[in-house]
């Protein structure tokens, strides 16, 4: 992070984010399968969208500016909006819904129509989690750049902001890619680009406090309906017990001769990979 | 009508992501043709592969399509966008199929934001319904949850999940021990027509016009440094979570991962708290493994950290707590301390390979 920013001017950063439900050990379902049962957990956004909100707090940190969150969801996206509020955000822009599900063009048609009515010049740099933990769609940042004519990178876990032009990167395999991307711009971040710190308690009294635009968009149906979720039926079923402590590590060394994953002298002379009764999972 | 099947390089060769998908949309084509499509400047050198008609035959294609544009010279999203969609609106294309990966999830957005159409990201499998449109199922929660969908569109955009479809060629009755047939390049550009049906793979060139929208950003590619070894691709993964209490705790989990040439791997909680960097993530929003054997320690097993492991053959998870959720979804399990349990296993192997 050393020439990074260079020359950069204040920015206004508008971040996307969207409540998900927070999920732990075990997905559940609700009665009519349409949708994940809420009912005991609670509200969260994406790990990426964390970081987006991390890396645009960080940039007008560095040559001032503001942040603002958007989030398109019911009412009580409001959360996440302070949630992020009091992780350094200035601004919360809420469009509200009924509750029901947005597809992404609906939902990047919305985004893009609030831009333009908040503030039809401003926000020269847009960031997106990368896709929500949820639906995972992929694409709804890409929508709205070309709703906006704007150039766009997804993906992006390196960003440096060079006068007008964004410098951004990611990995694939073993190669760097690199795209630059003149201003205004749309930009998908991951997980990683940052360390998100963690809300204050002074940013926590603010968000509290803080103002949220509430704008309500129009739901439109798109070509993708979904009929219903299911959970697959991995392999939920007890492990095989190979015992306890330091007493185990004479049947660890069994299952790892079986397997062939031993360094050669290692490997226990009565294992013999082809024979092994260790099956692959189902 | 037929099926566009979008390709990406891997070096010299066509990435295995992309085999997969074409072997999704020759399963979904049913008994339309499927077009395998490689676009810019590399798309020629990869062509030139001895072997890869026979390859791509194995995996479902009935053609392949080069594609070039004067201004094309790398990797351009938008670019790649426009030329799938000159060449779906240059035939009778019912569906363009992309792997995804951060390129065919984003091309795929781009095309469908091109065409203002639906995209239905990460499939796992893909049917026309007698009604025209097509049913689906996805995945939701990187492969936690799955949901069933109705796709209608003139055009359908598809992605294909990477654990979608096995890697084997489905069953191929075309000739493919010849390498691919050449062509002449066309004339005038965006009209040759298929090459007359031989007995092997017929290749078609298309060479499109790019406005200078389409190429504004574009990718500059350089080598990353080598590193140890690949967690993506390493046969054996030590998992560290929070049970591993602290950033001083992963020495045992790294000597166990060199001693056995595997490479460790974390939860996420293991790198939001900053104890390990977050290229060793596996899960949801981290790398995705699929190891001979995945060693976890000290990892409850929430569902984000277990999307990344579902290319997993074997899991052993070893963890004081007998009711975690990685108890249902390890094939064997450890009841105890990994600080213990470890470099024991460690001093094990060492003392019987000396």
């Amino acid at each position: 992070m050393t020439a990074q920013d260079t020359a950069a001017a204040p920015v206004d950063v508008l971040v996307c984010v969207k409540r998900v439900p927070m999920v732990g050990g075990r997905v559940a379902l609700t009665a009519d399968g349409q949708d994940v049962d809420t009912r005991l957990s609670g509200f969260t956004v994406s790990p990426h969208e964390e970081c987006a909100v991390e890396e645009a707090v960080r940039i007008t940190e560095r040559v001032g500016g503001t942040v603002t969150v958007l989030t398109l969801g019911p009412p009580e996206a409001a959360e996440q909006l302070r949630d992020l509020l009091a992780l350094g955000a200035h601004r919360g822009v809420l469009l509200e819904t009924d509750g029901r599900e947005w597809g992404p063009i609906a939902t990047a048609a919305a985004i893009a129509q609030a831009i333009r009515d908040l503030q039809p010049a401003a926000f020269p740099l847009i960031l997106f989690g990368n896709e929500a933990a949820d639906t995972g769609g992929y694409q709804v940042g890409i929508r709205v750049a070309h709703l906006l004519a704007r150039p766009c990178a997804t993906g992006i876990k390196r960003l440096e902001l060079t006068g007008t032009v964004l410098r951004t990167g990611r990995e694939r395999g073993t190669v760097h890619e690199v795209f630059e991307l003149p201003l205004p711009a749309v930009v998908s971040v991951k997980e990683g680009i940052n360390l998100p710190r963690y809300p204050s308690l002074p940013g926590r009294l603010r968000a509290k406090r803080a103002q949220i635009t509430v704008l309500q968009p129009r739901w439109q149906a798109e070509g993708l309906r979904k009929t219903g979720l299911r959970v697959p039926a991995t392999a939920s079923r007890p492990a095989q017990l190979l015992g306890n402590g330091v007493a185990a590590v004479p049947e660890l060394i069994r299952v790892l001769g079986e397997l062939g994953l031993l360094p050669s002298a290692a490997r226990p002379a009565a294992a013999d990979p082809a024979a092994a009764g260790t099956g692959p999972r189902a | 009508m037929s099926v566009l099947c979008l390709l990406e390089a891997d070096g010299a060769a066509v990435a295995p992501g992309s085999l997969r998908a074409l072997s999704f949309a020759a399963a979904a084509a049913a008994d339309h043709d499927v077009t395998a499509v490689l676009i810019g400047p590399g798309a020629e050198t990869i062509a030139s592969t001895e072997a890869l008609g026979a390859e791509l035959t194995g995996h479902g294609a009935a053609a392949l399509c080069l594609v070039a544009a004067d201004a094309l010279s790398g990797y351009a999203p938008a670019a790649w966008a426009r030329a799938l969609q000159l060449l779906a609106d240059d035939g009778d294309v019912t569906a363009v199929v992309a792997a995804a990966t951060d390129r065919g999830s984003e091309v795929m957005a781009h095309l469908g934001a091109m065409t203002r159409l639906p995209v239905a990201a990460n499939c796992v499998s893909a049917v026309p319904s007698a009604a025209g449109g097509w049913q689906l199922v996805r995945q939701r929660w990187a492969g936690s949850v799955l949901e069933d969908a109705l796709l209608e569109a003139p055009l359908a955009l598809l992605t294909v999940a990477a654990d979608a479809v096995a890697m084997d060629p489905i069953e191929a009755d075309a000739t493919v021990a010849d390498p691919i047939a050449r062509s002449p390049r066309s004339a005038d550009g965006g009209q040759a027509g298929p090459e007359p049906a031989e007995t092997t793979l017929p290749v078609r060139r298309f060479t499109v016009r790019l406005e200078d929208a389409d190429l504004l950003v574009s990718a500059v590619e350089s080598a990353a440094e080598a590193g140890g070894t690949s967690l993506a691709t390493a046969r054996v993964v030590i998992g560290g979570g929070r049970g591993v209490g602290g950033p001083d705790g992963f020495a045992p989990l790294e000597e166990l991962a060199g001693l056995l040439g595997g490479a460790v791997g974390v939860s996420r909680v293991v790198t939001s708290q900053g104890w390990r960097p977050h290229r060793q993530q596996v899960g949801q929003t981290g790398t995705k493994i699929s190891p001979e054997l995945y060693l976890a320690c000290g990892i409850s097993g929430a569902i984000q950290h277990m999307a990344g492991c579902l290319g997993a053959r074997h899991i052993v998870a070893i963890n004081t707590d007998p009711a975690a959720p990685i108890m249902s979804r390890a094939d064997y399990a450890v009841i105890g301390d990994l600080a213990e349990i470890i470099p024991a296993l460690v001093a094990a192997i060492r003392d019987s390979s000396d």
